[in-house]
């Protein structure tokens, strides 16, 4: 076998090993949106679900989602920001900020379902905020931490640090040099993090399915220490609880929150853009 | 000419490593008092002992004493300490936000919300730095729009708006051209009767330019002060004559 054969046999593995990558996600795409999209209505995206959930909408699944969503972001957000400044700029390079550093890897490295055991234990039962969307918001917001913090430090530390020496040299303490010489430049880069741990939380079964999640629901849900409904967990339910349910309402809700992620994700890659394109240093 | 700085035994570390060894000089007011040296002697980190910014530094520590104005550097609040003694780096650093922000930066955090005076003392700061003429019709436009020269111009400005007393300069021509490092100098020479200057460079002939007096730093010691002419003319020490004739450094 000569040179150029094996350079041929190599180009073409690797070639297509990288098409085996792409193709799974196609895939996925391909089918959800060819079998779901016929049920995609707006009597579907708003309506209760009817007749033992053949019929009908989806409507509280995704208000619950974005219920769920919003109130992760409400507990990770704060928290984790600032603890991100914190570390980044008030912390010393000691023991004490090295264990937290690794808490917070480890913290990204656990199963989601172990969170969801953790909500069980600590929010539901130990806090007795009961199954409501409370725990849930709890349970996915510290799940999500990680991704906040991560993002957020990445962000802290990309802002250069002569900015920092400029604001000292002037006068302003170290609280005001983050306020007004730091903050404002690593805000684009946390606001990404945000939206992709947005993502996460929308997505994840097994954190709400001890902490919030409902079967079915008549009602919408009142208040925080109500049960929701929510999209990932209603798919579950509707692909493998309940025998029966057509085809195209299945593919369609599974559409419905994969169309959400999307949105979230493709939000974040727009503004990281617009940021790129605006930094001038 | 009253002394303004006092510097008494000082002697900075960074961690275990001695960078200044026992220093004792006086600064005068409304002096230019250069320092010159080859790179490591400590002319940087002894200038940024002079507003702390060395504090910020992990592992800095520092024996001795600095006094300005008979009050330890110490004793005053760092945050004040800074806004009266205002530093301008080597290279330009402009914050990203328009030039009016850039220049009121300092002020601003020191609680001077009005318009009207924040706007005086943009116009009055510019033309002390002789960069007025220049931006007065894009004050609110980016400073980092700004040429190298203008930019440095600017960070003069930016510490002049904090009202100083002592501005110390850390090779502040060291990124600019000819015409531009020409301009920093005259507007050092004219800042003179208001400010105290200390300027850190690696330019030799600089130091003879703007001087009043000069010190030579060599590896952390000082080897020589005095009258600027002196120290390039009749040099006490044969160390300081090779390096400003140019046989080492």
């Amino acid at each position: 076998m000569n040179v150029r054969t094996q350079q041929r046999i190599a180009i073409s593995v690797l070639f297509t090993c990288t098409v085996l990558v792409v193709l799974p996600v196609l895939l996925i795409l391909a089918i959800i949106t060819y079998k779901g999209a016929p049920a995609l209505s707006w009597e579907f995206l708003s309506a209760m679900p009817e007749g033992g959930m053949n019929a009908g909408g989806i409507f509280p699944a995704i208000l619950g989602t974005l219920y769920l969503v919003g109130g992760a972001i409400l507990v990770a957000v704060p928290l984790g920001v600032l603890s991100a400044i914190y570390l980044v700029e008030y912390s010393k390079d000691n023991a004490v900020s090295r264990l937290i550093k690794l808490a917070i890897v480890n913290l990204a490295g656990v199963p989601s379902v172990v969170y969801g055991l953790f909500g069980l234990g600590i929010f539901v039962i130990f806090f007795g905020f009961g199954v409501s969307i409370l725990s849930g918001s709890l349970t996915l917001g510290i799940m999500i931490l990680p991704v906040i913090i991560t993002a957020s430090r990445e962000a802290l530390e990309s802002v250069p640090r002569s900015f920092r020496m400029v604001s000292f040299s002037l006068g302003a303490s170290r609280w005001q040099t983050i306020r007004y010489a730091v903050l404002p430049h690593a805000l684009p880069g946390i606001l990404t993090g945000t939206i992709l741990g947005l993502g996460r939380a929308s997505g994840e079964t097994a954190p709400i399915l001890f902490t919030v999640a409902a079967f079915y629901l008549p009602t919408l849900p009142e208040s925080v220490f109500d049960q929701t409904m929510a999209l990932p967990y209603h798919l579950y339910v509707i692909s493998t609880q309940v025998p029966g349910i057509h085809e195209e309402i299945r593919y369609g809700t599974a559409l419905v929150l994969l169309l959400l992620v999307l949105i979230l994700n493709l939000a974040a890659i727009i503004l990281r853009y617009q940021f790129r394109k605006k930094k001038r240093w | 000419m009253p002394t303004h700085i006092t510097v008494k035994g000082l002697s900075l570390y960074y961690r275990d490593n001695c960078v200044l060894k026992n220093l004792t000089l006086d600064i005068e007011r409304n002096e230019i008092f250069t320092i010159i040296g080859p790179a490591n002697s400590g002319k940087s980190s002894f200038l940024q002992t002079l507003n702390r910014l060395n504090d910020l530094h992990a592992g800095f520590r520092k024996t001795g004493s600095v006094t300005l104005d008979g009050d330890d550097i110490d004793g005053i609040e760092v945050e004040t300490l800074r806004a009266r003694v205002g530093i301008v780096f080597a290279l330009p650093f402009p914050l990203p936000m328009s030039i009016f922000d850039n220049i009121t930066y300092g002020p601003r955090m020191h609680g001077e919300r009005q318009k009207k005076v924040l706007a005086d003392l943009v116009e009055q700061s510019l033309r002390e730095a002789y960069l007025w003429d220049e931006v007065k019709d894009r004050l609110h436009q980016p400073a980092m729009q700004l040429s190298g020269g203008q930019q440095q111009r600017l960070c003069i400005a930016r510490v002049l708006a904090g009202q100083p007393e002592v501005i110390l300069f850390d090779e502040p021509t060291s990124g600019l051209d000819p015409i531009s490092t020409a301009r920093v100098e005259e507007t050092m020479l004219i800042l003179r009767d208001r400010y105290t200057i200390v300027l850190v460079t690696n330019n030799v002939a600089q130091a003879a330019r703007v001087g009043s007096r000069t010190a030579f730093f060599l590896m952390g010691e000082l080897v020589e002060v005095g009258e600027t002419k002196n120290v390039f003319t009749r040099p006490t020490d044969s160390r300081t004559d090779e390096y400003v004739t140019g046989k080492f450094g």
